[in-house]
Formats: C-alpha cells, sequence, structure tokens
C-alpha cells in the first residue's frame, strides 16, 4: 500500500478513521496528564492504577451484568481508585516503601481481579462482554460511539486541569508551601490522581493493561527534554502522545498481523529515543559534543604557571 | 487430597518460597517495581532465544530470559544515569518498549506456534501434573517440580553463599564499596538470580503475579521482622501459606490458582498490616492501658 492510498484512508476509511482519532484521543490525554505524574515521581502509578482496575471492572459486570462501556469506567475508576489510596496508606502508616506498595497492590488487585475474572467466566457468557481484551486492547473494535465517548471524557479532563491548572502546579512543583499556602492538598492529590485514573481508563480499549503506562511515562519523557516550562511540557506531552497514537494507527494498518497497541507503544518510545539524543540543551549527543569541546579546550590552552 | 492435587501445592510452595526469599532483597532495595519491570521483558527474551533455537523446552530459553532481565536492569541504569528521566520514568519506558516487541513478534512471526501470551502472563497451574518427567520409562513426577525445586535450590544457594555480601550492600552500600566488597559485581549477579526466578516461576503462576510472590510475602515479612533472617524466614513461611491456602480458595471457588494465591497474599498483608505486633495499624491506635 502506497503512502497515499494511506492517507486517503486515514480520512475515509471508516475502521482506520476511527481507531486513528481514538489513539490520537487517548495520546493527549494521557500524554497531558501523564507530565504530572512524571514530575511528581509517580510514573509507575499508572502501571499500578491500569493493573488494578480489573477487578473494578469484572465486579462491576458482575453487579450490572451489563456491558455498556461506561459501567466498565465507573468500576475501573472505583478500583483505580481504591488501588490509590491503598498505595498512599501503606506508604503513609508503615514503613514500606512506595515501590513495594505499588507492586504489592498492582499485583495483588490484579490477581484478585483474575480470580473474579475465572470465577465469573464459568458463570456466565462473560468471555463475550469484552473482558479478556483487557490485557492487550483491541484498538480495532473501537467503535465511533466509543471515540465520541472517549473524547467527552477526555474533553472533562482535560478541562478540569485547566480549570486547575494553577494549583496543580503549585502541587507538582513545592507540595509544601501549598500547604502552608492553605490549598487543600489532600483533595487537590486526590483530584489529580482521579484524573489519572480517567486517562488510564480511557486508553485500557486501545492499548490495553500493560501497555497503558507507556501511553503516560513516555510523551511526558520525551517532552521533558525540550523545555523547562510545564506550560510547554504538558502541550508538547499532549502531541507526542497523539503523533504516536496516529502513526502506530497508521503503521498497524498498512502491515498485516501487527496489533495497534504496541506498535503506539514503539512509535512513542522513538520519540522518547531521539528526544533523549537529540533534544536542544538536553540532549546526549550535545552534551558529548560540548564535553569533547570542552576537553579540546583545555588540551590546547596554553596554561600559564 | 489426590495426588494431583498435592503436586500442584507442593509445586506453588516452592516456587512461592523462590521468589519471597529474593523478593525480601527487592522490598529492602527499594527495587521493587524492577522485578516487575523484568517479568514483562523475560518474555522478549523467551521469544529471542525460541527464533534461535525453534524449541519451546531448550534451556537456552531460560538463558535467554536471563539475560534480557539483566538488559532490562542495565538500560534502565543507563537511563537513569544520564539524568534526563528519574529511575521510575526509566523503569516506566523501558519495560514496556522490550515488551511490545515481544509482543509484535509474537503475532508476526510465531502466529502458529504454541507461545501462548495469556499462558506466559496468568500461568496455569492446574495443568502442571500433566507435563510430566520420564527416566527410564518410569514416572518421575512433573517436570514443574523439578524446575520449582531448582530455582529455589539456586536461591537458597546464592543467599548462603553471599548473605553477608547481600546485607551489607543492602544496608550499606558505601561501605561495601569501600571495604571492596564490588557491590556492581553482586548487584548484577543478584538481577541474574530474579530473572532466573522469574523465568522459573512463569510457567507455575504467570509473569504478573511472580510479581505478587516477590514483594507481597517479603512486605508482609517487613512489618513482623527487625532481622535480616527472620524477614527471610517469614517471608518464605507467607508465601507457602499463600500458595497453600490460595490454592484451597482456587478450589472451592472453581478459579484461576494463580489469581487466587495473589489474593490471599494480599489477604494476609492486609491482616499483618492491621495486625502485626508492634507495627500493625490496629494495633498502634489502641489506646495504652492505664
Amino acid at each position: 500500500m502506497d503512502i497515499g492510498q494511506l492517507f486517503h484512508n486515514l480520512f475515509f476509511d471508516y475502521t482506520l478513521r476511527t481507531v486513528a482519532l481514538g489513539a490520537a484521543i487517548l495520546g493527549v490525554v494521557s500524554g497531558a496528564l501523564g507530565a504530572f505524574a512524571v514530575l511528581r515521581r509517580q510514573s509507575l502509578l499508572g502501571d499500578a492504577i491500569s493493573h488494578a482496575a480489573l477487578p473494578g471492572i469484572v465486579i462491576a459486570f458482575l453487579l450490572t451484568r451489563s456491558r455498556e462501556p461506561v459501567v466498565f469506567l465507573l468500576g475501573a475508576l472505583a478500583a483505580g481508585w481504591a488501588a490509590t489510596l491503598s498505595i498512599a496508606a501503606i506508604t503513609r502508616t508503615t514503613r514500606i516503601k512506595d515501590d513495594s506498595a505499588l507492586g504489592l497492590v498492582l499485583s495483588v488487585f490484579f490477581g484478585f481481579g483474575l480470580m473474579l475474572l475465572t470465577f465469573a467466566q464459568k458463570l456466565s457468557d462473560a468471555r463475550q462482554a469484552g473482558l479478556d481484551k483487557f490485557l492487550f486492547g483491541q484498538a480495532a473494535t473501537l467503535l465511533q460511539s466509543d471515540v465520541i465517548a472517549m473524547a467527552t471524557v477526555g474533553a472533562l479532563a482535560l478541562g478540569t486541569t485547566l480549570l486547575f491548572w494553577k494549583e496543580f502546579k503549585l502541587l507538582t512543583f513545592d507540595a509544601d508551601y501549598a500547604a502552608s499556602l492553605g490549598y487543600p492538598v489532600r483533595t487537590l492529590d486526590i483530584l489529580l490522581t482521579t484524573l489519572l485514573v480517567v486517562a488510564i481508563v480511557i486508553g485500557l480499549q486501545t492499548v490495553g493493561v500493560v501497555l497503558m503506562s507507556a501511553m503516560l511515562v513516555a510523551p511526558a519523557a520525551a517532552a521533558r527534554q525540550w523545555t523547562n516550562r510545564l506550560e510547554t511540557m504538558v502541550g508538547l506531552s499532549g502531541l507526542f502522545g497523539a503523533l504516536a497514537g496516529v502513526s502506530g494507527a497508521l503503521i498497524s494498518s498498512a502491515m498485516e498481523k501487527t496489533p495497534t497497541g504496541p506498535v503506539i507503544v514503539l512509535c512513542i518510545s522513538a520519540l522518547v529515543l531521539v528526544s533523549l539524543l537529540f533534544a536542544p540543551a538536553r540532549g546526549v549527543v550535545w552534551r558529548r559534543l560540548r564535553d569533547l569541546r570542552n576537553q579540546r579546550r583545555v588540551r590546547t590552552a596554553h596554561l600559564q604557571p | 487430597m489426590s495426588l494431583a492435587q498435592i503436586e500442584i501445592q507442593v509445586i506453588a510452595a516452592l516456587v512461592a518460597t523462590a521468589c519471597a526469599l529474593p523478593g525480601v532483597f527487592l522490598v529492602l532495595r527499594r527495587m521493587a517495581m524492577m522485578s516487575d519491570a523484568i517479568s514483562h521483558t523475560v518474555l522478549l527474551g523467551i521469544v529471542l532465544a525460541f527464533f534461535l533455537t525453534k524449541s519451546l523446552t531448550s534451556p537456552l530459553l531460560i538463558a535467554g530470559a536471563a539475560l534480557m532481565g539483566v538488559l532490562t536492569v542495565s538500560l534502565v541504569e543507563l537511563l537513569t544515569r544520564t539524568q534526563l528521566v528519574r529511575e521510575d520514568a526509566a523503569i516506566g519506558l523501558v519495560f514496556p518498549a522490550l515488551f511490545s516487541i515481544a509482543i509484535l513478534l509474537i503475532t508476526r512471526f510465531a502466529g502458529n506456534v504454541h507461545l501462548d501470551v495469556d499462558a506466559v502472563l496468568l500461568g496455569e497451574l492446574a495443568f502442571a501434573p500433566f507435563n510430566r518427567i520420564q527416566i527410564f520409562g518410569v514416572d518421575a513426577g512433573p517436570a514443574g517440580l523439578y524446575v520449582s525445586g531448582g530455582i529455589l535450590a539456586l536461591n537458597l544457594l546464592f543467599i548462603a553463599i553471599f548473605y553477608k555480601e547481600l546485607k551489607l550492600a543492602t544496608f550499606d552500600p558505601a561501605l561495601a564499596a569501600a571495604l571492596g566488597f564490588a557491590p556492581g559485581v553482586l548487584h548484577y549477579a543478584f538481577m541474574t538470580l530474579v530473572s532466573v526466578t522469574a523465568v522459573g516461576a512463569f510457567d507455575a503462576v504467570g509473569s504478573v503475579l511472580v510479581v505478587a510472590f516477590m514483594i507481597a510475602p517479603p512486605a508482609a515479612a517487613y512489618l513482623l521482622a527487625d532481622r535480616l533472617s527472620h524477614m527471610l524466614i517469614y517471608a518464605a513461611a507467607i508465601g507457602v501459606l499463600s500458595a497453600v491456602s490460595g490454592y484451597w480458595l482456587a478450589y472451592a471457588l472453581d478459579a484461576s490458582i494463580a489469581g487466587s494465591m495473589a489474593t490471599m497474599a494480599g489477604v494476609i498483608f492486609l491482616v499483618c498490616y492491621l495486625f502485626a505486633p508492634a507495627r500493625g495499624v490496629m494495633i498502634k491506635r489502641r489506646p495504652v492501658q492505664a
């Protein structure tokens, strides 16, 4: 398939257009919110939350017997929230460090979800409920209605972020100062984490649990290399996320037997690599060149006694 | 209890112990999430070794997986050393990328081979008794028994030999380096051990729940013990307890064995979290009796 045909399909082929649009929305939302997570050293919280969403989704299905995406979304939201609060409780009240708390909650919630899922599958037709897509996502099965739902929820999340921009900025860079100014730091923390959970839940259907963490961390890590300002970083991060989403959708549609999720992750990983190497000022290549130039200058300089 | 049931529980208990022992050091060294990363990326090692050997039973698969585990650790450290990203972000960058490559390779080139991603990720202990080893035509027990026993023996041996070095490098890395204990070499040897353990435990509990066995019992033990030796013993005991009780929970619910074992590990952690002597949340809150 030639490139022109591919771009023609991007606009006129229903499946490709839907998938690309869905991936782009996911990229923008997770990129923008991931920027806060990375800056707050919570890069792996996304990984934990996305695994922890499984029991919420299964319980929501068992309670309502409904396959509406909204039900899954609410279930995932509740479980993601419970996971976040558990991690916070463990690190605050015991000497267990955050990495162990993350790993513990991630694996135990996921195991619990797996137990419930296998239990549910024997009781009903849960396999058809799309629960097994949870692990890897199936971007190709996105419908226009899904994309509209993603866009609505995503816009709400981004709108909230803009609304609380000043507060979130302060929370990210100096939480103690925010507390001393009288901002409700705990509430803001919970709000920002809830938005993160929303971004994750949006992505589950497209890239699945395992790869969702990359969609939060990678665009932000790439964007960080190009700028020192939060405004630019969040914007760039969203842009990188969208770019990776669309190019991943295009590449996987052009090649046979290539699932969309992993391709998107590889696209964004490539962006990270380029940023780490070549971003102006911070890039490894420029830094190395600078070092070499300095060394040469020192070596050739005539040192005065 | 049938023979198959006993065999499953023994395998699970061996795996749980084999995971809990290195897990103690992961928890103490704040490297718990590295085990999550490794448990994902070893899949790429297995896939690449499979393409080389065209066999699913070759021991090279374990070698490939162990190499990939070490590569994961080195890549994360390389990224962290550039000081462009923090360690948690570095982990979050490396393992999804390597894992994506593995998934792509499997779906594109190994579609008709029995290399089931679900099985690797989730594991199915219930089938372990069917895969038996024959020695001179005599049944010598399930293969899983030898794999899990082997990784447990390896872990016991490593920790017994390098106990002093591991202890020092864990609690005072600077002193370990100053005394010439080569913490770097030890670190990589240890991470190789973690990778081999993760691969060995794959068959039994799947990669995601390897993390549960590596972290939950040591984390619970951390709330009970104040000495490294005690923590190791408690973690192993809690691991075995979660494995056996998890098996019976799965039996009662007719659900995933691995999932139930992780659930029980979580329940036991919760009990320790609430009621551990001296450290339990409920114990600490109780007013002092006059």
